[in-house]
């Protein structure tokens, strides 16, 4: 046995720290912050989430605020979605590109307010928090618009699961059932002011909640007390990534890098070409088109997942190959997954081996090749 | 969990029982099984095979890693726990029980092993 105790780091806590280490929390060093992992069994926490609910402690994600009367155009040209064009009370998965259309980050940005007071809330990746808020500093200049860090301000939970609605609703007065997926709007929940979204990265129902670091501990033990009974549970970022993985959901620094474009990661769709403001420009627009115009003509590689039938895990960087050993594509995230019961993995492949069905796939598993049915993307899909 | 005193330790993290027959039972600690989280594959010597003290012999898969498995003696395999390999989280479950995961006819064994106290000790540390 080795490499399997975690390293100590000096790391940052959040403000449901203390709660985390008086639940026995396995902790980890995740982006410079010090996380729950888990709390007891990471299998047990993901069947809670599919079957029953959820609460994890987010606080590391990065929340950037944009504000003013041009804060859509300032948006519009910065990101690579319509954002101008997102109601008051919505929000929009999109991404941050380079000149060269490589990603620096995929973003959630939930539209606060319209009008002359006019306000975006960006929530970055914790590793790339940085990275987003000097592009947009950097971006900003020539728009009526302000970019603050409010990285600080919030504490973020979720509450996530078939019971997550219901457990949050015992806590608030708040109208749910007209919130819709990817929809938040202001309330108060267990008397807390928090901002309340129908946003998740785990392929279920479910919310995220923003509110005051001051807050946060009184809404997490609300939360995990109305949702006793559900059989809501604490959950740490290991489930989270397994979660995330079987729903087919792209994680920054696996699926998407710099040296990767929307387009090269099957994520086209959130960039838009015909914007409602600045005449369409915005920061990676050349290379975008050209990427685009690649992708549908001759994808270079393709993302796609691989169900085992062994019970070796693959592993990000791992080869994919051939039967007679070709290298035909990398494993960008691996793991056991606790629905399918079968380790499951997120590649890119070269296009002539991207269908679902195609034989003779395998991953080089330390030497040895592991055969892998070729899936198309999610593993899991929950039913509505 | 405590570290049962009828065993001895690795700094590698396995537990090894005392020799009978010149044969012992060796396994994770509780400790490692917790670092390691929840154990998903276990690939583990073949009944006949010789394995090296310091040297790995197997490995152990969870969640979030792997792990290579080291012998802690020197010595012949003479069984590898079956029911270990069919259903791994047994190494989580019960590490110093019904997770042990094989049985070795001891031929050489290090200085370095740790009492129950040493490796409390060591861990905490």
């Amino acid at each position: 046995m080795s490499d399997a105790l975690p390293e100590n780091a000096p790391p940052r806590r959040t403000a449901l720290d203390s709660v985390h280490r008086a639940l026995g929390a396995t902790m980890t060093d995740f982006a410079g912050w010090d996380m729950p992992l888990r709390y007891g069994s990471e299998r047990d926490e993901h069947h809670a989430v599919r079957t029953r609910a959820g609460l994890f402690d987010l606080s590391h994600m990065g929340e950037i605020t944009v504000t003013g009367p041009q804060a859509g155009e300032l948006l519009d040209y910065a990101l690579v979605g319509n954002l101008s064009a997102v109601k008051a009370g919505r929000a929009r998965y999109t991404m941050i590109c380079d000149e060269n259309g490589g990603i620096l980050d995929d973003l959630i940005v939930y539209r606060l307010a319209d009008g002359r007071e006019s306000t975006y809330m960006v929530v970055a990746n914790a590793s790339n928090a940085q990275v987003v808020l000097d592009a947009l500093v950097a971006r900003q200049a020539g728009f009526d618009a302000a970019v603050r860090d409010d990285r600080d301000a919030y504490a973020l939970l979720a509450v996530q699961g078939p019971k997550a609605h219901g457990v949050l609703a015992s806590l608030t007065d708040a109208d749910l059932e007209g919130l819709k997926y990817y929809a938040g709007l202001p309330g108060t929940v267990a008397g807390v002011p928090a901002l309340i979204a129908r946003t998740g990265y785990t392929g279920e129902d479910g919310f995220e909640l923003f509110a005051a670091p001051q807050d946060a501990e009184k809404l997490w033990q609300a939360l995990l007390s109305a949702g006793e009974g559900e059989g809501l549970v604490p959950c740490g970022l290991s489930c989270r990534d397994t979660l995330r993985l079987e729903a087919g959901m792209p994680l920054y620094g696996h699926e998407l890098t710099r040296a990767t474009t929307p387009f090269d990661a099957g994520q086209g769709r959130v960039v838009k070409f015909e914007k409602t403001t600045n005449d369409g420009r915005f920061v990676g627009r050349d290379a975008l088109e050209a990427a685009a115009e690649r992708a549908a003509a001759t994808p270079p590689r393709v993302l796609v997942g691989l169900v085992a039938e062994g019970r070796r895990v693959p592993r990000a960087g791992f080869p994919v190959v051939t039967a007679d050993g070709t290298r035909i594509g990398e494993v960008t995230s691996g793991a056991p997954s606790p629905t399918l019961g079968k380790p499951i993995a997120m590649v890119y492949v070269d296009a002539a081996h991207a269908a679902p069905g195609t034989e003779g796939v395998a991953v080089d598993i330390r030497g040895t090749h592991e055969p892998y049915a070729v899936v198309a993307l999610p593993f899991y899909k929950r039913e509505r | 969990m405590s570290n049962p005193e009828q065993l001895r330790y690795s700094k590698e993290h396995e537990w090894l029982s005392t020799a009978e027959d010149g044969v012992a039972t060796v396994g994770i600690t509780a400790h490692a099984a917790g670092a390691l989280g929840d154990v998903v594959y276990v690939q583990l010597p073949d009944v006949g095979d010789t394995v090296t003290a310091g040297e790995t012999c197997g490995e152990l898969e969870s969640t979030k890693s792997v792990s290579d498995l080291y012998a802690p003696v020197t010595g012949e395999i003479v069984e590898a726990n079956q029911d270990v390999v069919d259903d791994p989280g047994l190494v989580n479950s019960a590490p110093f029980e019904g997770g042990w995961l094989f049985k070795v006819r001891v031929t050489d064994e290090p200085d370095d092993l740790l009492s129950a106290d040493e490796y409390t000790a060591f861990t905490a540390g």
